[in-house]
């Protein structure tokens, strides 16, 4: 099945998130959406798997399904979890290609940018780089294939 | 310029109100800050005394002939002396200001530790340290060849003084151990540490970052050859910081770093240092800094470290209490003397969770390791949330702080 366009899918994220008026609620749905995220492969938790810069320890794995890339990934703490679980909403399935072009303005409109203070962000932007990452990789080898 | 020092009857809602910041809203809350083991709030004497420096006296003091830099100088000058009163030193001179707690250490690291420390020699601290008080004697011991050696503490946080004493022989040539841990809240009897390391002629550093604005500290009384603290984390700015020495320790120093002021002639071929203190003060000093500390330190004494205390008791165990009856709270540091320090974890929640869960309540507590990474290996945790009193926190922030920790773990099971 072809995942929904990327600018659909942050506009249904904003949408939600439009419903609460204070950020203990907006928490409250990332934790949920963090206990929700599917378990992770324990053979993949290793060091080389650990993306680098976050306060929390995250682990994060990508892998090739035909022309999309499939992300898989997990955290120590709830919250983190559940940021990764919106940008997995986001970001898997997708093609490498539209992955490291995409501009995830949700995180900003939802007022995370904002609300996260430093060290936290960071993590947040460590997680989008890494997965920008494996997709630029996976572009790379394709173009590669081809040529 | 100043408040008339008379002594005020200690009510903490009229404290508040010397505390500007304390009537600000976080994430439309009242705030609500626990986190004054990492900095304290400034009340408006200190805010005013360093405004009205910069508006009616600034200069480069010890220098100038002209009005301004007298006035400046002797500010510097009496802040010193006000200084050395608060902690009873014998002599302005012992009274060395540097950046804080951190620069203090390493100037005794640099000075001192590199004079002294030889191959082979040993370092004595706790397992309980700031990294301020580990890093900069790992260093030295790493370039002397010397050895760290780690004072072992009971799973409630306090200091094994019979495996202390087994520790002290002749290799050891230096003991830097912490006043009160800024993790756990344990007081440490230091007075006791440094009598036993002096029966050897073993200097003692006592680090007191975390006691000054708590408890009554009388240097001569603890007979501590070294004692360092910090501005900010006792109602002054940041950026300045004491270090005492005894006299003789710090005539028989080289200076830490050099330039202007710690001079008393310089020529191409030769420079002769000035005396202590200004040996140790290279530069132009943070004279507004010192103006500051000194009012934080009228104002600490204006309320008198007595009644400080007492209140620090008493929401400590108003606290400790109220958070025990929420399941899977577990206190790190249960140590008899405490200051108001409240570590805990809750069952398996991860602690950035607890944080950013409070913070939503407008409640500001620290999560982590709070700069004490082998404390916590010791302890066998990733990390606490910790809770650190002041003396314009109340119950019913106290009360505030429960129900929303009660919330955020009913939240993150």
């Amino acid at each position: 099945m072809e995942s929904k366009p990327i600018n659909e899918i942050e506009n249904e994220i904003v949408d939600e998130f439009s419903f609460f008026s204070d950020w203990q609620d907006k928490y409250e749905y990332i934790i949920e959406l963090g206990k929700k995220l599917k378990d992770f492969p324990e053979d993949e938790r290793t060091d080389e798997n650990k993306v680098k810069g976050c306060q929390s320890s995250v682990w994060l794995v990508a892998n090739r399904n035909n022309s999309s890339l499939i992300f898989k990934a997990d955290s120590d703490s709830t919250i983190v979890k559940g940021l990764i679980a919106l940008l997995i909403r986001v970001l898997s399935g997708q093609k490498p290609d539209d992955i490291v072009n995409a501009k995830l303005e949700f995180i900003n409109k939802i007022g995370l940018t904002q609300h996260l203070a430093q060290t936290r962000s960071n993590g947040l932007a460590a997680m989008i780089k890494q997965m920008k990452m494996y997709a630029l990789a996976h572009k790379l080898k394709e173009e590669n294939q081809i040529n | 310029m100043q408040e008339t020092l008379t002594k005020k009857i200690f009510d903490v809602h009229k404290i508040r109100k010397d505390f500007p910041i304390l009537q600000r809203e976080v994430n439309s809350k009242p705030l609500v800050y626990f986190d004054n083991a990492a900095t304290s709030q400034k009340p408006v004497s200190v805010i005013n005394a360093i405004s009205y420096y910069y508006k009616n006296y600034n200069a480069n003091i010890h220098r100038g002939v002209y009005s301004l830099s007298v006035e400046g100088s002797e500010a510097y000058e009496n802040a010193k002396e006000n200084t050395k009163n608060f902690i009873n030193a014998r002599e302005t001179r012992e009274i060395i200001f540097t950046r804080g707690t951190t620069e203090s250490i390493n100037l005794v690291a640099y000075s001192y530790g590199r004079q002294h420390i030889n191959e082979g020699d040993e370092i004595v601290i706790s397992a309980m340290e700031h990294h301020a008080n580990i890093v900069p004697w790992q260093v030295l011991c790493e370039e002397k060849k010397a050895a760290l050696k780690i004072i072992p503490i009971t799973d409630s946080g306090e200091i094994i003084i019979g495996e202390y004493k087994k520790m002290l022989g002749s290799k050891v040539k230096l003991v830097a151990v912490c006043h009160v841990s800024n993790t756990l809240g344990t007081i440490n009897p230091v007075k006791e540490i440094v009598k036993l390391a002096h029966e050897k002629n073993i200097p003692v550093l006592i680090d007191g970052a975390q006691a000054v604005h708590h408890l009554k500290v009388n240097v001569q009384d603890i007979d501590a050859d070294f004692y360092s603290f910090s501005g900010h984390k006792m109602y002054g700015p940041m950026g300045i910081g004491v270090l005492f020495g005894k006299a003789e320790y710090l005539e028989a120093m080289p200076p830490y770093q050099t330039g202007g002021d710690m001079i008393s002639s310089v020529s191409f071929e030769k420079t002769t240092y000035n005396e202590i203190p200004m040996k140790f003060e290279a530069g132009t000093p943070n004279v507004a800094g010192a103006i500051g500390l000194s009012a934080a330190i009228d104002y600490i004494q204006t309320l008198g470290l007595d009644e400080i205390r007492h209140h620090d008791r008493e929401i400590l165990q108003y606290a400790s209490e109220h958070i025990s009856q929420i399941e899977g709270v577990k206190i790190i540091g249960t140590a008899e003397n405490k200051t108001g320090v409240l570590s805990f974890t809750v069952g398996s929640l991860n602690a950035f969770d607890v944080g950013i869960m409070l913070d939503t309540a407008g409640v500001a507590v620290r999560t982590g390791q709070h700069c004490t990474e082998p404390l916590m290996q010791r302890l066998g945790i990733p990390g606490t949330i910790r809770a650190s009193f002041a003396i314009y926190n109340t119950k019913e922030e106290a009360d505030i702080f429960i129900t929303a920790l009660n919330n955020a773990v009913k939240i993150l099971k």
